[in-house]
């Protein structure tokens, strides 16, 4: 059960270091890695899942006879790319965050709105 | 046994980005983290996978990020939130999980539900159905086209986006200016630019022979113009941004993001005007076989084409607003 359930676990773990550092750090860009971390782990369960004991990469080949399921290494793959764009989004906003409050704290910038109502 | 390692090597590194508060060693922490990830996807058997999140994770991620905290400043405070909830949250939520996973069905066992459905048939019929060797891109291109569609219109969205919050229309004068204080950095690094000058051509023919041998070997359209990207990052890093924004003209490069959108849903209307359903390919040429070969080579074409402008794109407009902040510093000063 150890064996098997490990590359899950692992997952679980990560899953929860990103979401650790998304809720307790105040820095948006560590959120933007917290996130960064959590979306990774999703990846790793998703390639976990379609990996076949004795399989090879999903390329058709003569003498093979078990592949690996190719199904969620397609959803990966696109996820990664627009992974990148909706991350390069958020760091976007962070930098104008930056201009706007002169600050990426988050209770730093939660005081200056407070001082302004 | 590698993956084991690997993994465990994962939960390190993301550790170490918790207690980190430099954010330099954040994001580099985090270029490390992509690049563990991609070995692992070697180790189980997701080439494509591999290739994608070494590019990008590796690769560009690090470097947006980096540009970004040359804006927002590298030091992280220290947290003023209460770690000790957060804690509690995540552990009960972790414990939750881990529960859920007591039910899952063991790794690598080939009778998992997953292996059931319609894997087998990609497997067992894409060579009849579409006569392209790698599963994977006959899946992407032609199988699931209308979803990777829906990938392709995000990546261009969120290429808007960035444009839409970065973008500062920039004047011939304030261009002058930035170069004088860009060349000074630049001349300095003469072996990096003589043998980056090298190393570029084989980049840029790299990211061709990715683009169109992705049918036969792990490649396509999203690692191709991520590569192809790359290149011109490395270019603008050695020359400065004024030398690559006159190699690269901006609205030509907006005009490509579109225009691989474009070409991408052309293909699926064309098959539907000729009576097929939304990128059935075979609508494009009276032998199915070669109607999907030409099919799935141009909609590759249209998603390296976008994912390419949209992430030069992203590049420029972080660097070009990072200049004019810089500039303004100095004018202040």
């Amino acid at each position: 059960m150890l064996m098997g359930l490990y590359n899950y676990w692992v997952v679980v773990v990560l899953m929860m270091i990103g979401f650790y550092i998304v809720i307790a750090h105040g820095n948006l860009i560590k959120k933007i890695v917290g996130l960064t971390i959590f979306q990774t782990s999703v990846f790793i369960f998703y390639i976990s899942m379609s990996k076949v004991d004795g399989g090879t990469a999903p390329i058709l080949a003569d003498g093979i006879n078990q592949y690996s399921n190719p199904l969620p290494h397609v959803l990966i793959l696109t996820a990664i790319v627009v992974g990148i764009a909706t991350t390069a989004v958020g760091l976007a906003l962070a930098v104008r965050i930056k201009e706007a409050y002169g600050s990426i704290e988050e209770d730093e910038i939660q005081k200056m709105d407070n001082l302004d109502c | 046994m590698i993956d084991i390692v690997l993994l465990a090597f994962l939960v390190g590194v993301a550790v170490a980005i918790v207690y980190m508060k430099d954010l330099l060693a954040v994001v580099m922490l985090t270029g490390i983290y992509s690049l563990l990830s991609a070995s692992f996807f070697v180790a189980m058997d997701s080439v494509d996978v591999a290739f994608t999140e070494a590019a990008v994770g590796a690769g560009i991620s690090t470097l947006l990020m980096l540009v970004a905290i040359t804006m927002t400043g590298r030091s992280e405070h220290p947290e003023r939130h209460k770690p000790l909830l957060a804690l509690a949250v995540v552990i009960v939520t972790g414990s939750l999980l881990i529960y859920g996973t007591l039910d899952m069905p063991y790794f690598g066992s080939a009778e998992a539900p997953i292996h059931q459905h319609v894997a087998p048939r990609y497997i067992n019929d894409s060579m009849q159905e579409i006569g392209v060797p790698n599963i994977v891109t006959s899946v992407l291109a032609s199988y699931r086209a209308f979803d990777t569609f829906g990938e392709v219109v995000v990546i261009f969205t969120a290429g808007i986006g960035v444009l839409a919050l970065l973008s500062v229309v920039r004047r011939t004068e304030d261009s002058s200016k930035i170069e004088s204080f860009n060349t000074s950095m630049h001349e300095q690094h003469l072996i990096l630019r003589v043998v980056i000058k090298m190393l570029i051509p084989f980049i840029l023919l790299f990211a061709f022979y990715v683009q169109f041998h992705g049918d036969f070997g792990p490649g396509g359209g999203f690692q191709a113009g991520v590569i192809f990207a790359s290149a011109i990052f490395l270019y603008a890093m050695l020359f400065g941004m004024n030398t690559t924004r006159r190699v690269i003209n901006q609205s030509v490069i907006k005009f490509l993001a579109a225009f691989g959108v474009l070409l991408y849903g052309s293909v699926g209307v064309v098959s539907l005007l000729n009576g097929k359903n939304f990128f059935d390919y075979s609508a494009l040429s009276s032998d199915p076989v070669a109607g999907q070969h030409l099919g799935i080579l141009l909609i590759e074409l249209g998603v390296g084409l976008t994912v390419a402008s949209v992430m030069v794109i992203i590049f420029f407009n972080f660097v070009g607003r990072r200049d004019i902040s810089q500039m303004k510093e100095k004018k202040d000063i």
